[in-house]
């Protein structure tokens, strides 16, 4: 377990330069200068632009870019944007927001998607089991921001600006809403697969109580696709939720990736990217280690 | 230490006593009415750049500056009329070419040293000098002197740190010489770039910008990138646009859409424009029920059309094109009648401007045509332009409109950002028609002009060259008497409407709304929410 832990540990850092070089790549490979359009109809004074393209380092090669940036990464120095923010500042505002988002559309979608995958894959056909079926459908087939819109204008949200939790918990249902409705499903098909799997009708026949067979032996081993769901989509949750965040004007990792593309600050996308890149990895490494964890036949070696 | 704070209580608890039993009396007679001391929230975008006057030139950095700093001049938020603020007077030379400059003695920075003639010079040469690089320099560059702290030549040295035309005559007076007369320069110093600094910001520039300080009626609280800006009333500010509440929270939004429903939804107060949704069958009027604004911003959207395009230099075409676009069924049917159709080459609300001055900018269908047939052109049409914000929408049916008149065919052009679209200008790369849209710095019709179509300005996007435009240009800006310059524009104007550089399509009429936790609000010419006129309720 504990090589394996290494091992995975030992992979992250070529992913980590792969992605940050592409990263850095890609956002300073847009072809066009981001000072183009910083004076409105005006172009920008020449010496205005000079300094800035000294300042963040754009006369140099790629290469030599992406070694300069790397090198104050490592002294923890994300830099700065072109209005002179640190952009570990922005990223020190943000996360935490992102952060209180995901997680409570997270436990939303884990109780009320198991909760109700549970109950129809234990009783298939019935009239509960088919509610759930054309309540999922339909949060599948409406898209983000209109449910976003909807409950916002229906229930007057306003989330303040330092986001608190209570505030986040209509935003956190709306981001969930989706991924609930694949928890629910992915929950109900592997119940009702496993149902009839030998050790389920073993420990029905050794006489255990109902809520045992049902909460230990059926949910643990049907719940692993679950987990593995879950735990992606809470790294994607932590990327930030652009529409949802949108709506609700929530200031979170999210629209800081989103407006920084579109004003070409490479220094930020760069910057709050790796931040994801790392987190993501290190949600797929829970995950892997839970199964060893859910299921005894998986071992780790 | 500990003592005298408490006697400072003592002191003060009664006063304090005293104050509210008074406001509570008097509360229901006021005048004015409303809570002088409560907070509104309005919207903004986050700030490109630092918040100095000599680095902030969009709309979401200029609404902070605009409160934190006051300049020589302000203007009134309707009409645009100039009036001194901070300036006792600007008397010029018969020549309009030296500026005698008194300031009003007594007027504070918000850290309490007075303001002086040496603070806006001093913030004058800092903004113009090379090697700050400030984003407003150009805005100096009549003054004499400039070209020495600010050479031609990006690679070239500054051969002086300061400008020579700049000279402090006293604590209250100081006088600036220019490289040639230009008369609309009493009017230019009231953009923000030209805002005094206080004394610690040239010791520590930097630091400043993480703190700014400024003489205008609020002071800086706190800043928190991507959230909002903080804002709180400056009591010993002396000029005529103090403000009439305490606090202001300034929200940063990326969703206009998000910012209109917390506007419905009273968690903001005071909204600048409307998400275009909102337009459609005057929804905003319906949903904000007498809390609508409506006021005419100093702007003009036009497409320009390049004369080093091939086939392009062809006068009939471009009478051809500016009659074949019906601007008003478009504004009516795409732009929500948001704008009003242009007719010359000002902005409707703008002084000097003469309506109808634009003869080809009426919608003629006949005459289109047969100026088309004259002017032999083959090929196809196209209009360039950054496709967000709206833009696709009205240049297609632009586009539409040509082809229905005209028979050529026409398309639009997207461009991915507004970086790429404008480097694609500046470097005279356009294969096609331009959108050329402008708005005032300075409610000037001067300003509509010199920029655009003077050969080599910096906006001028169509290369338009005319001498005789250029001589009328100079003229006017050396007449010193108002009334005379403006005339001499205006036959600037008349001839660049027989050329068309550019074809003036519409300009915007500014439309925002306010929470009801206002009573009165006004939205300014330049498209800001004007906090003097602001009431609570």
């Amino acid at each position: 377990m504990g090589r394996y832990v290494l091992r995975r540990l030992l992979q992250l850092i070529p992913v980590f330069l792969g992605t940050t070089f592409i990263i850095y790549t890609l956002v300073w490979a847009i072809p066009s200068d981001p000072f183009a359009g910083k004076c409105g109809q005006r172009p920008c004074p020449p010496e205005y632009v000079a300094k800035m393209r000294a300042d963040f380092n754009l006369d140099d090669n790629l290469f030599v870019q992406y070694v300069k940036y790397l090198g104050k990464l490592f002294t923890g120095d994300f830099g700065q944007t072109f209005s002179g923010v640190k952009v570990g500042t922005l990223i020190a505002d943000a996360y935490p927001i992102t952060i209180r988002l995901a997680v409570i559309a997270l436990v939303i979608e884990g109780v009320i998607g198991l909760v109700a995958g549970v109950l129809t894959g234990l009783r298939k056909n019935g009239f509960l089991d088919n509610l759930v079926l054309v309540a999922t459908l339909f949060l599948i087939s409406l898209p983000v921001f209109f449910t976003g819109y909807v409950l916002k204008v229906g229930f007057g949200i306003s989330v303040s600006s330092t986001a608190p939790l209570g505030d986040l918990i209509v935003p956190g249902f709306v981001l969930g809403s989706l991924s609930m409705a694949y928890v629910a499903r992915l929950t109900r098909t592997s119940i009702a697969e496993n149902r009839r799997a030998d050790f389920v009708r073993t420990a029905i026949a050794k006489g255990l109580p109902g809520s045992r067979v049902v909460g230990v032996h059926l949910l643990r081993n049907s719940v692993i696709p679950v987990v593995t769901f879950l735990g992606t989509d809470l790294g994607a949750l932590m990327g930030g939720a652009i529409v949802t965040e949108g709506v609700f004007n929530i200031h979170g990792i999210g629209g800081l990736v989103f407006i920084n593309i579109q004003q070409q600050q490479g220094v930020v996308v760069t910057g709050v990217v790796t931040l994801l890149v790392l987190v993501y990895l290190a949600m797929s490494l829970i995950v892997d280690l839970l199964y060893a964890v859910l299921d005894p036949r998986i071992r780790y070696e | 230490m500990g003592k005298r704070r408490k006697t400072a209580i003592l002191v003060a608890l009664p006063a304090a006593v005293a104050l509210l039993a008074t406001g509570c009396g008097g509360g229901g007679g006021g005048a004015g009415g409303g809570d002088s001391n409560g907070a509104v929230s309005i919207y903004g975008t986050e700030p490109q750049h630092p918040l100095t006057p000599g680095n902030t030139n969009e709309q979401g950095g200029i609404r902070v500056v605009d409160e934190l700093y006051a300049g020589l001049v302000g203007f009134d938020p309707t009409t645009a009329k100039p009036y001194n603020l901070m300036a006792e007077s600007i008397t010029p030379s018969s020549d309009a070419k030296v500026y005698d400059i008194k300031i009003k003695h007594g007027w504070k920075f918000h850290d309490g040293t007075e303001v002086k003639a040496h603070n806006f010079v001093d913030a004058w040469n800092y903004a113009a000098l090379a090697t700050n690089a400030q984003i407003n320099a150009d805005f100096f560059a009549q003054i004499q002197g400039y070209d020495e702290v600010h050479p031609e030549d990006p690679k070239a040295k500054p051969t002086a740190q300061t400008m020579s035309g700049l000279k402090v005559l006293g604590d209250y007076e100081f006088q600036a010489t220019l490289r040639a007369p230009f008369s609309v320069f009493p009017v230019k110093v009231g953009y923000e770039g030209f805002d005094p600094l206080p004394d610690v910001f040239f010791k520590d520039p930097k630091g400043f910008e993480s703190h700014p300080i400024g003489n205008g009626p609020m002071k800086f609280v706190s800043y928190v990138p991507n959230q909002d800006i903080q804002l709180t009333r400056f009591d010993g500010y002396q000029g005529q646009d103090a403000v009439h509440f305490k606090d202001v929270d300034i929200k940063t939004y990326s969703d206009l859409n998000a910012a209109y429903s917390d506007l419905k939804g009273g968690q903001l107060d005071f909204l600048d424009l409307m998400p275009p949704a909102a337009l459609v069958g005057d929804t905003y009027k319906a949903d904000l029920p007498g809390r609508t604004l409506n006021s005419s911003l100093i702007d003009i959207d036009a497409i320009a059309v390049p004369y080093y395009v091939p086939g392009y230099n062809n006068p009939d075409l471009r009478k051809a094109i500016s009659m074949a676009i019906d601007r008003d069924g478009i504004i009516k049917q795409v732009l929500n009648n948001a704008y009003d159709a242009a007719n010359s080459y000002f902005s409707p609300s703008l002084d000097g401007n003469v309506p109808n001055s634009c003869e080809y900018c009426k919608y003629d269908p006949d005459a289109a045509k047969s100026a088309f047939a004259r002017s032999g052109f083959t090929g196809k049409l196209t209009i360039a332009s950054n496709s967000d914000g709206g833009h696709k929408e009205a240049l297609t049916a632009v586009c539409n409109s040509i082809t229905k008149v005209l028979g050529v065919a026409c398309d639009f052009v997207p461009q991915t950002s507004l970086g790429q679209f404008r480097s694609m200008i500046t470097s005279h790369q356009a294969t096609g028609m331009v959108r050329s849209d402008w708005s005032a710095d300075y409610p000037s019709v001067e300003d509509f002009l010199n920029p655009i179509y003077k050969t080599g300005a910096s906006s001028n996007d169509a290369t338009y060259s005319n001498p005789q435009v250029d001589a009328l240009l100079a003229q006017a800006d050396s007449t010193a008497d108002a009334a005379g310059a403006i005339k001499l524009y205006q036959q600037a104007e008349a001839l660049i409407a027989k050329d068309l550089p550019n074809i003036p399509l519409w300009s915007e009429k500014g439309t925002a709304g306010y929470s009801s936790k206002l009573s009165a609000a006004k939205l300014s010419w330049k498209r800001q929410p004007d906090l003097p006129s602001f009431r609570l309720a």
